[in-house]
């Protein structure tokens, strides 16, 4: 198994690990997921279908309706949150969501992540560290 | 690390109570989160504090519906419930809150829009002007060039940036509760000049003269940018307040543009080389016929031509439009298989009623809404869905479920209204 590792910056602290879900897209809030479930419900995203729930979510930037984080909190109290945001433009809406989602989050990576990471990988995030270690599935 | 001034470090350690200690804390949680190094004071906020959650998931978290403790734990993300006196920011609220003379069509129904009720009288208690539109610059809040604001709605952010010219970065519910209260907001992003020169330039190769083709224009633009400020050049028209607006809504809801430049028509754009602060090796993006039709396609996804309901007013509408629609409705009927609504908000719909505007409309068979949305609407995920915004459109399979929508000008979602029927087309 092949293991690499990405240095970035901390949006929000902690570590966790998990399987990540990954699209060179944006990511919504509001409309995008169902706020029950996790499911994605966006006709237009390529994750439509798949939950995003417990996942460490890889993706470009935030985008569409300021209710962002709105959206990205309501998962916490539903305990539907993905476990970690991994960012490769960092935005309001992602700041802000990564801090009322309390999740662990990263941006300004030495690699774009959405290249390196893929669907399926298991990936340790330790964000107070910078640091996030991908395995190859 | 974000560096405190005096008074900013006085809120933190709770000098100034616990509400402004609450607020201060989640902005330095949000500044460090941006890398921002430190803030900046504003006297202009707008909150979205109607998107907040369905009444079942509120009750989940604060059981009795305590306003107090919804405000702090929905709105600042405080585990702690906190009582504001008053917000230190001129602060006005957004729209999606809901119509409450029709709970039955709005989803949630009567036990959302009470929730939202009390709100709405919080509001009002701790010092905010319940606005309730997405559209705060047509009613009473229109800041000046250059100033700070923290501004939420998507689409009312990019007008506030590219076409009033003051600053406000895209702000979420939180944060800019938490700037209303503290009258500070991160100085990052577009509250920094080098920020707001645009990266991207747009060579817009069609007339520009229906609204439906600023729709389509920012739209197009928006899927094909990240971040980055786009410059639009080549128009040789001189848009008004409702093809400005149709730009700014399509631009950020399929992609993320915060802030464009129009050539010599923007305020901070008199020439590509100011807008773009003489930046060399700019990229080129073209809209022609076959950007335009691909944006269309995206919008237009049907089977059926019959069509259920028309929804008219993303962003709320302006008395222009409402003047217009009633024009085309005058001595109409709307189909019997057919919902015509209009949605604005009610310091528009006070004036569409002088004007007796709201009269023709009702006269006709249509329903004109204030203070919500369309994508509240409570809708059978089967019917066939029409609007002349791709803001609402491109929505509103996400928010409402409805899967086939049509997206046209004014004129056709009104002949839709009319004979049940879609006869729209990119001519």
């Amino acid at each position: 198994m092949k293991k690499i590792t990405l240095r970035g910056r901390k949006v929000y602290g902690g570590s966790v690990e998990g399987e990540a879900l990954v699209t060179k897209e944006s990511l919504g809030g509001f409309g995008t997921f169902d706020l029950k479930t996790g499911i994605v419900i966006d006709f237009s995203h390529e994750w439509l279908g798949k939950s995003i729930s417990g996942k460490i979510l890889v993706f470009r930037t935030g985008r569409g309706s300021s209710a962002w984080t709105i959206a990205h909190q309501a998962l916490r109290f539903t305990g539907r949150s993905p476990k970690a945001y991994l960012i490769k433009e960092n935005n309001p809406q992602t700041a802000l969501g990564a801090v009322v989602a309390r999740i662990p989050s990263m941006t300004d990576f030495d690699q774009d992540p959405t290249k390196v990471i893929s669907t399926g990988d298991w990936v340790k995030v330790d964000a107070d560290k910078g640091i996030v270690e991908i395995t190859r599935q | 690390m974000v560096r405190l001034a005096q008074d900013e470090q006085d809120m933190l350690e709770g000098k100034e109570g616990p509400a402004k200690q609450k607020a201060m804390e989640l902005l330095v949680k949000y500044a460090e989160a941006l890398g921002a190094e430190r803030f900046i004071d504003t006297n202009n906020v707008t909150i979205i504090p109607g998107s907040i959650p369905g009444t079942e998931i509120i009750q989940k978290v604060v059981p009795s519906l305590d306003a107090d403790e919804i405000a702090s734990k929905f709105l600042l993300d405080s585990d702690q419930t906190v009582v504001l006196d008053r917000v230190k920011a001129f602060t006005t609220t957004n729209a999606t809150f809901r119509d409450q003379r029709y709970p039955e069509i709005q989803i949630g129904g009567k036990s959302f829009c009470d929730v939202l009720r009390k709100m709405v009288d919080y509001f009002k208690r701790v010092g905010i002007i319940h606005l309730a539109t997405c559209t705060p610059y047509q009613v009473g809040n229109i800041p000046a060039k250059g100033e700070h604001c923290a501004w939420t709605e998507s689409s009312a952010i990019a007008f506030c940036n590219s076409v009033i010219g003051a600053y406000t970065n895209i702000e979420g519910l939180h944060s800019s509760f938490a700037s209303a209260i503290t009258g500070k907001t991160p100085l990052w992003g577009m509250h920094l000049d080098e920020n707001r020169l645009g990266k991207v330039i747009v060579d817009v190769e069609i007339d520009m003269e229906m609204i439906r083709e600023w729709y389509l224009m920012g739209y197009y633009v928006g899927g094909e940018l990240g971040l980055d400020v786009p410059i639009y050049t080549n128009i040789k028209r001189v848009p008004d307040l409702t093809r400005l607006m149709a730009l700014c809504a399509a631009g950020i809801s399929s992609g993320s543009i915060v802030k464009f430049h129009i050539v010599g028509i923007t305020l901070e754009a008199p020439t590509i080389e100011i807008a773009s602060g003489k930046r060399k090796n700019v990229r080129i993006l073209k809209f022609g016929k076959k950007q335009r039709e691909k944006a269309y396609g995206k919008l237009n996804h049907s089977n059926k031509d019959d069509v259920d309901i028309v929804v008219l007013g993303c962003p709320h509408y302006t008395l222009e439009r409402m003047g217009t629609v009633a024009r085309m409705l005058e001595g109409k009927k709307v189909h019997e298989n057919t919902r015509l609504y209009v949605t604005t908000c009610h310091m528009i719909k006070s004036l569409a009623d002088k004007m007796e505007f709201t009269e023709t409309i009702t006269k006709a068979g249509g329903l004109l809404l204030e203070d919500t949305c369309g994508l509240s609407l409570d809708a059978d995920p089967s019917k066939v869905f029409a609007s002349d915004s791709a803001k609402l459109v491109h929505y509103a399979p996400g928010s409402t479920g409805l899967k086939n929508t049509w997206f046209g000008t004014t004129e056709e979602c009104i002949q839709a209204a009319i004979t049940g029927k879609w006869r729209g087309e990119l001519r």
